[in-house]
């Protein structure tokens, strides 16, 4: 066929099919990115923790409560985050106890119930929200909340666990409710117009029908929630109060992780052991929040598979 | 009223079931409201207390005597610097590995690992990911660099460079899952039919798929933004600085950072004037908090109004 | 007159599921060769093994030979050049989302033509070609994908005959378009097979008897038999053949 192979030499003499070649090369180079970026994460956090992974005192790292990690010359270093967890985990449920029921009311409202305008609305509203950077999070409850929790409950402390669960609770909102509506979208139409058509009200169409239709992309959204409270830093940092104690009450200021590693890495000694300890939280972090990320996505793959 | 006789009237049932619609719209409505209301009072009320700081100089003129005079210039030209910066790294890979996916990659359990990976990235915490680029653009790329610059003086620090590198990979999940998203929007048969004309595959993205998925491609890299703008954990240790000498006269002003040196950024400063400096004037920490905020929203405000252009003017 | 395109001992699997079942035939140069049989017989499948578009499915496996002038088409190093002497023609009538004009020249610009005057030409010849020209020739820089279903099949076809390809495939190709157009149609392929060999997938048995000249029928993946248009008609071989082409089952 000569009339096929001019034609080829032609296309080929085209700037930019010359660099075809190159061009998938580096799509494919790319497509790897995140998981190289994931294994370059872990890789370094465990350089940087470094000589104190066997160092440490594993046991007393997690059941103790005191931490005293640049002692004066002569006293024993302690490395114990068993506050700081709980700590973390405190703020983190309180969070969740106040975004988890009105994010799900707010999603069953806006995809069950609101229409036009107000949906549209709405949705734009929960971005926005959604959009406002952490710090201005910890602003919120330096600023604004500390004051009104040091009236409200008559307290010294304002930045308590009561501040950074609110703070939380809702920054993590928008993300519950989005995901939440995602998932209650998924749900076919004819499952409600099958209950409907059997006369159940629109009550029991969201608890019957929808909610266990949804439940796996529900579960999923809380879960995701759950991961962006656990490693939230600024606002967590400005809103709980810092102290390192594990709190008898609502109104007692805790320390998370996320706010230890940002607070303290600035002032330690580069390559000491405080220095690499703080690795080691990072490390902690990076495993409970991929865990959390991994389980939700595997939720949701299973939800995929179901309809 | 229900009527004996009347066979249209609601049964007992029924008029429960009509009552408790009623009760579920408006409780949910409700659970909307209280989400709303009290974050709208927190905005007007920070918007209310910076009122006093807001003028025009405030926003051209640097930062004086720690943050407690002056304006935000100095922060808003770092923030929009690091912004560019860590979009050149983070566009350009997230982009074609979002092609990758959507176009190249099988479906094989290769493909569903990287999946995972990119959602995994998404949920690493801020405050890990500045570990990261401190152990591995700080401690690890500088001093590399360094050993090839004999002059001191010329050695780099940590600054622009580093900063930008490490928000740039918080970014890349972003705007990968926009990207393949944008793409898979395109339908298959376009794509088959280029095919069968004998475009090639990248013939067929440059063509057909990328022009028309440019927008939402744009939407995710213009979230992204307003991502990188407001991420302060991860430059914490990675080159934010506070007190730094800003050139006051143009055009030095445009462009008063070194990539290799310490810059402001509006993130980082109002974490110190809020927290860390005493006798701060209240209406210099709640104008730079109403500052970030307008500097947010009308970003993603942008963001979303250009997906809604694209929705009306769809192709096809 | 010498074999075009031959089938030796074709199948074709999707994962467990069978497509196509061990075909062979032998098609002829400048003739027209008709594919008659109910859904999923396999006849889509059978169409993208000849330009190799079945490549993009993954999960598709290919086995036996296809011959294009005797070439194994496997051993045709760069497939853009296979997938530009076949044109293609698919059931679903797709506009590509560019104006009518750059639809029909999309082809020859990926190939290098960038002469405003020989893409004119191209551009006016096959949406002539096509019986689309009177219809659009005011408005060639409206959006294809705005054309009405019947137009964006039409402008499907004159995609295809842009590269002027020496093999044409029909993909019963007019579902979509009204009796009167499609007579044309068949008036303007009766013509072309001068230039071309066409293949024609096609529901209507009246259609495969007026433009044929070879028939074959395709039934459950597999190639019942296939010969002379006449002898098909009304001599088959099986009986099932016979029924269908007289539309007593379908």
């Amino acid at each position: 066929m000569p009339d096929s192979t001019r034609k080829t030499r032609v296309n080929k003499s085209l700037l930019s099919d010359r660099f075809e070649k190159p061009i998938e090369w580096l799509i494919k180079i790319c497509g790897w990115s995140s998981l190289a970026a994931l294994t370059a994460i872990l890789i370094f956090i465990l350089k940087g923790a470094g000589p104190m992974i066997s160092k440490i005192n594993w046991v007393e790292f997690f059941t103790s409560t005191k931490w005293v990690p640049s002692p004066g010359t002569g006293n024993e270093p302690h490395y114990g985050i068993l506050a700081m967890l709980v700590g973390t985990l405190s703020t983190t449920a309180l969070a969740l106890l106040i975004s988890v029921p009105l994010g799900l009311a707010a999603a069953v409202y806006i995809s069950e119930f609101a229409t036009g305008k107000v949906k549209e609305f709405l949705k734009v509203l929960l971005e926005l929200l959604a959009a406002i950077p952490s710090i201005v999070w910890g602003f919120i409850g330096l600023m604004v909340l500390a004051p009104l929790i040091q009236n409200w409950f008559g307290v010294q402390q304002g930045r308590n666990l009561l501040n950074g669960g609110i703070v939380l609770g809702l920054m993590s909102v928008p993300l519950i409710v989005s995901l939440s509506e995602d998932a209650l979208r998924a749900v076919p139409d004819a499952y409600r117009e099958a209950a409907l058509a059997l006369g159940a009200s629109k009550w029991e169409i969201v608890f019957r029908v929808l909610f266990p239709a949804a439940r796996n992309g529900l579960l999923a959204a809380v879960m995701l929630g759950l991961g962006r409270a656990i490693g939230e830093t600024m606002a967590a940092l400005l809103a709980t109060g810092h102290a390192n104690q594990i709190p008898s009450a609502i109104t007692d200021p805790v320390r998370t992780i996320t706010a230890t590693i940002a607070a303290e890495m600035g002032e330690a000694p580069k390559n000491s052991d405080h220095y690499h300890v703080l690795f080691i939280l990072g490390l902690v972090l990076f495993v409970i929040t991929g865990v959390v990320n991994v389980v939700a996505d595997l939720v949701i793959k299973g939800t995929k598979k179901h309809v | 009223m229900t009527h004996p006789l009347n066979p249209f009237a609601a049964t007992r049932y029924e008029a429960r079931k009509a009552r408790t619609t009623i009760m579920a719209k408006w409780g949910t409505a409700l659970a909307c409201l209280m989400l709303i209301a009290p974050v709208l009072w927190i905005l007007a009320y920070i918007f209310h207390h910076a009122w006093p700081a807001f003028s025009l100089d405030y926003f051209l003129l640097n930062p004086s005597d720690k943050g407690k005079a002056g304006g935000l210039w100095g922060p808003l030209i770092g923030s929009f610097y690091l912004v560019i910066c860590s979009l050149c790294v983070a566009v350009p890979v997230g982009v074609l590995s979002g092609i990758y996916l959507n176009e190249y990659a099988k479906e094989n359990w290769i493909t569903r690992a990287i999946g995972v990976g990119v959602t995994s990235l998404a949920g690493v915490p801020s405050i890990v990911h500045a570990l990261f680029g401190l152990g591995a653009f700080v401690l690890g790329l500088l001093p590399l660099i360094n050993r090839f610059i004999d002059d001191p003086l010329q050695r780099m620090h940590a600054g622009l460079l580093t900063a930008s590198l490490t928000i740039a990979v918080m970014e890349l999940p972003l705007i990968i899952t926009s990207t393949r998203e944008a793409l898979s929007s395109v339908p298959k048969t376009f794509r088959e039919a280029c095919w069968n004309l004998g475009a090639s595959k990248w013939q067929t993205i440059r063509t057909i798929v990328l022009p028309n998925s440019l927008g939402g491609i744009l939407t995710g890299i213009i979230l992204s933004v307003s991502r990188a703008a407001g991420e302060t954990a991860p430059i914490l240790f990675t080159g934010a600085a506070f007190s730094l000498y800003v050139p006051e006269t143009f055009p030095e002003k445009l462009a008063p950072y070194a990539v290799s040196e310490p810059f402001l950024a509006m993130a980082y400063h109002l974490k110190i004037i809020m927290a860390e400096i005493s006798g701060m004037p209240e209406h210099m920490k709640f104008g730079c908090a109403a500052a970030m905020i307008l500097l947010i929203l009308s970003v993603n405000s942008l963001s979303i109004a250009l997906r809604m252009k694209l929705r009306n003017a769809k192709k096809w | 007159m010498s074999t075009h395109i031959e089938f030796s001992d074709v199948s074709v699997h999707y994962g467990q599921k069978r497509a196509v079942d061990r075909f062979s035939f032998k098609i002829a140069e400048h003739s027209v060769f008709a594919f008659v049989g109910p859904a999923n017989s396999g006849k889509t499948t059978m169409l993208k093994c000849i330009n190799r578009t079945i490549e993009f499915i993954d999960a598709a496996k290919v086995t036996g030979q296809v011959l294009l002038k005797g070439q194994d088409v496997k051993a045709i190093r760069d497939v853009y050049s296979l997938r530009r002497r076949i044109g293609m023609v698919f059931p679903l009538p797709v506009g590509l989302p560019l104006t009518v004009y750059e639809n029909v020249a999309y082809a020859p610009r990926r190939m290098g033509v960038r002469n405003k005057a020989e893409l004119d030409e191209i551009v006016e010849r096959c949406l002539r070609d096509s019986v689309l020209w009177d219809e659009v020739k005011d408005r060639l820089d409206m959006l294809g994908t705005k054309l009405s279903g019947g137009q964006q099949q039409r402008l499907t076809l004159a995609r295809a005959l842009s590269l002027s390809p020496e093999i044409l495939c029909l993909d019963e190709f007019s579902i979509a378009i009204d009796p009167v157009t499609t007579m044309k149609i068949e008036d303007v392929l009766m013509q072309l097979k001068e230039k071309m060999t066409i293949i024609l997938v096609t529901n209507l048995t009246q259609q495969a008897r007026r433009m044929a000249d070879h028939v074959a029928f395709l039934n459950d993946s597999e190639l019942v038999e296939w010969g002379e248009n006449e002898a098909m008609f009304n001599r088959p071989k099986k009986e099932i053949t016979g029924r269908y082409l007289n539309g007593e089952f379908g």
